[in-house]
């Protein structure tokens, strides 16, 4: 008899979990607002957004806000999760970080996310940002996806003790000659092999090619999202130079952000990295202090200036609270607050109001021989110019089919079998 | 089961012979019951593994096999039905034939010294070694490490510029290897990984079966005159047969789905290329980067089930192959 009892209230036990397990499972949907009113939103970010000290004064401001962040360390998985969950329709964030070079498919759904000059504040206005910055943010029929965040502005950094070893000129007057335009660049590329003794002139090729092609004015598809890598004449002549340099021995042939590039850093591997203003800090930890001072960073961008980096906040339709999250990222993406980000992790605003702040003007890095890192940069992204046109799937080619193939070139393809390469990897991406 | 309840039940043997009912006595709310619980509970018991296998593992299985009849993207509102044109498609892709002779490859170079090291791993754990527990303990620490530490100091070790391997082959004299760019090197190293992984793993298996071998067996070889080479040739392996088959089928499905390895093997941080020609991708990081990176959920799903079916039929075939190696090796089958 007992025997039975207890198999029929096994029997209920097991039905009663399995209906908390459901009810467990179920239990996560709506229901953000609480019963006293407060709003809880929802943000997500990578990296280093230096935000962190800037929520708690947000629901500071705003007691009925709790505002609970997610942040994952690299941008890759990071935004391959963002494109999932827009895919399934759920799982977003109420204001969603982008990665610039992954706007261009965030742009081309833009009917998931909100367009945030409609439900935005109205306080906000374009004149807030750099011109190409906010234009980088609307999609094709102008609507307003993203507030800009940060920005990526293009230097040149070098090591002048290399220079100079191998006979060439390493204070800033004499590298201006040196970087005025990337003929002049792979030029003194060729002089400075001869004399370095195994060292190589750049880092990787696709280091060099992918701001050769930024520079461009349309990506690698035209307004009308064709895919023009074969009929755009200015991707060729980009490669044919770059992966001639390659032959010439010029690129050591590391693959950006892996261990061997980090190693390539402590090793003297290569003496000019193309350098966006996050770059210093990056050089600064791979160098390490034995290189102090060697480095130096020069305004003089061959091809004019560019830009790599830098985000964008979004509100995807998903949210359940789009005005509050606007008035979030609104707020977020103010010149103080940027600012206040840019003292706290170095993310360089694209608010021209925080630009022309004395704390940018002020700024100095030492190991870069205490250069006024801050101003220079500012320039920098004055030189930027119109926003590039880039296509959906732009950011893939760069990142999946012309990085690989120039990659390849370094391994030893030939440049011929290295551009089909990228030609089939395109087409297959735009597919 | 049914001896145990009918004795609980209630009902003394003697008064209704079996396969009887009552004859008088309505039954009750109990007895019906008892009799549900006798003829139902063991179905009920063995339902969740099936409600799971049917929700995780069947829904899924035929769920992709219906999205591959499909151009459906990612982010896709209205998916176009276009029959076979995915698998079409598929066949003529040279991507895909090359992932496919990656993937072979990198098995093949896994697998077989494997599964060899293995049973001589576990032979000589059998003889007598001072602290027995130490060394079985030993040869799975690999196994215990987590997959993606093991992965990012295997692809520094390889590296081709500042690696310790070619650190090393040099100090010998030897030229230094391009891990990376040199596909059949790339293969042999991802190969290594995967074998530091698995192979103690499969060691302790055939272990706990060699441990299973009656003695008197070997004693009676022993008597009969045979040496150890062909205790182990005679005795030992025929007796394994169906550990082995496990071993090399667990094998055949972990080796033809390698994924993390290449993935972390590959100098681009987080890429899914294998490689700069994808001279290291397999199969599933080609299917891994068509759902997500090119957001090709058809075409991922038409690879999917291709590679299923392969695996199948490489396992079938490695079956076969395990049963005859591992039979008594005399003819006699």
């Amino acid at each position: 008899m007992r025997h039975q009892r207890s198999r029929v209230l096994g029997l209920i036990s097991f039905t009663a979990a399995a209906a908390l397990v459901l009810a467990a499972c179920g239990g996560d949907s709506g229901g953000e607002q609480s019963a006293d009113g407060t709003i809880e939103l929802t943000i997500s970010t990578f990296g280093e957004f230096g935000y962190d000290d800037l929520y708690a004064e947000y629901e500071r401001l705003h007691p009925n806000i709790k505002i609970t962040p997610h942040t994952t360390g690299q941008g890759g998985p990071y935004h391959e999760a963002l494109f999932t969950k827009l895919g399934a329709g759920s799982g977003l964030d109420d204001v969603t970080a982008v990665e610039e070079g992954h706007m261009s498919d965030v742009l081309a759904k833009s009917s998931r996310f909100n367009d945030l000059a409609e439900i935005g504040p109205a306080g906000v206005t374009p004149d807030r940002w750099l011109d190409w910055k906010y234009e980088a943010g609307r999609d094709k029929d102008g609507k307003l996806i993203g507030y800009g965040t940060d920005i990526g502005p293009l230097a040149m950094c070098y090591r002048k003790d290399l220079f100079e070893a191998a006979g060439l000129p390493s204070d800033p007057e004499g590298v201006k000659k040196l970087f005025e335009s990337w003929d002049s660049y792979f030029a003194a590329g060729d002089q400075f092999v001869k004399g370095s003794g195994g060292v190589a002139w750049f880092d990787s090729a696709s280091q060099i090619f992918n701001a050769m092609q930024n520079q461009l004015p349309t990506g690698y598809f035209d307004r009308q999202d064709n895919l023009v890598v074969e009929s755009n004449p200015g991707i060729k002549k980009n490669w044919d130079q770059v992966t001639a340099a390659v032959e010439r021995g010029q690129s050591a042939g590391l693959v950006a952000f892996s261990n061997e590039w980090n190693s390539g850093f402590k090793g003297s591997s290569f003496a000019t990295k193309t350098c966006p203003s996050w770059m210093l800090g990056v050089i600064e930890e791979q160098a390490g202090p034995e290189h102090s001072g060697q480095w130096a960073v020069s305004g003089v961008f061959p091809g004019g200036g560019g830009n790599w980096g830098g985000s964008y906040l979004t509100v995807p339709t998903q949210s359940e609270h789009p005005k509050e999250a606007a008035e979030l990222a609104a707020w977020l993406t103010e010149p103080e607050q940027q600012i206040k980000a840019f003292k706290a992790k170095g993310a360089f605003p694209s608010q021209v109001e925080a630009l022309e702040s004395p704390e940018m003007a002020e700024a100095t890095n030492d190991y870069f021989g205490g250069v006024r890192d801050g101003e220079l940069f500012v320039e920098q992204a004055h030189k930027v110019g119109s926003a590039q046109y880039k296509g959906p799937g732009d950011g893939k080619i760069q990142e999946n089919a012309a990085s690989p193939a120039l990659q390849a070139v370094e391994q030893g393809r030939s440049p011929e079998e290295g551009w089909q390469q990228l030609v089939n990897g395109a087409q297959q991406i735009a597919r | 089961m049914s001896t145990t309840v009918s004795a609980t039940t209630g009902s003394p043997a003697g008064e209704h012979p079996a396969g009887e009912p009552p004859p008088a006595r309505k039954a009750t709310w109990r007895d019906r019951l008892g009799r549900w619980d006798v003829k139902y509970s063991p179905y009920l018991y063995v339902a969740p593994f099936f409600v799971i296998f049917g929700v995780v593992g069947l829904f899924p299985l035929l769920y992709t096999a219906y999205v591959s009849l499909f151009d459906w993207e990612l982010i896709d509102d209205n998916p176009s039905f276009i029959g076979f044109g995915n698998y079409v498609l598929l066949m003529s892709d040279p991507q895909f034939w090359k992932v496919l002779t990656n993937t072979f490859s990198i098995f093949l170079l896994s697998a077989i010294p494997q599964v060899i090291m293995a049973v001589l791993l576990a032979a000589l754990l059998n003889t007598r070694l001072r602290l027995p527990t130490g060394w079985r303990i030993g040869i799975l620490m690999p196994y215990v490490a987590s997959l993606v530490a093991l992965g990012i100091i295997f692809a520094n070790l390889f590296g081709p510029n500042f690696g310790l391997v070619n650190g090393i082959f040099e100090l010998l004299g030897l030229d230094r290897v391009d891990w990376q760019a040199n596909r059949f090197a790339s293969h042999v190293a991802i190969a290594i990984m995967v074998n530091w992984r698995w192979t103690g793993y499969n060691a302790l298996i055939v272990l706990a079966a060699m441990q299973a071998i009656p003695r008197e067996l070997h004693e009676a070889a022993v008597v009969d005159g045979a040496g150890p080479v062909r205790r182990f040739f005679s005795v030992t392996l025929p007796l394994l047969r169906p550990t082995l088959i496990f071993v090399v089928v667990t094998a055949t499905i972990g080796g033809l789905q390698i994924f993390t390895e290449p993935k972390l093997f590959d100098a681009m941080p987080g890429s899914n290329n294998g490689g700069s020609t994808n001279q290291f991708q397999t199969v599933t990081l080609f299917m891994y980067q068509s759902a997500f990176e090119r957001e090709d959920l058809g075409y991922a799903s038409a690879i999917a089930w291709v590679l299923f079916v392969i695996i199948i039929l490489v396992a079938l075939i490695n079956f076969m192959l395990t049963r005859r190696i591992a039979s008594t090796g005399e003819g006699r089958r």
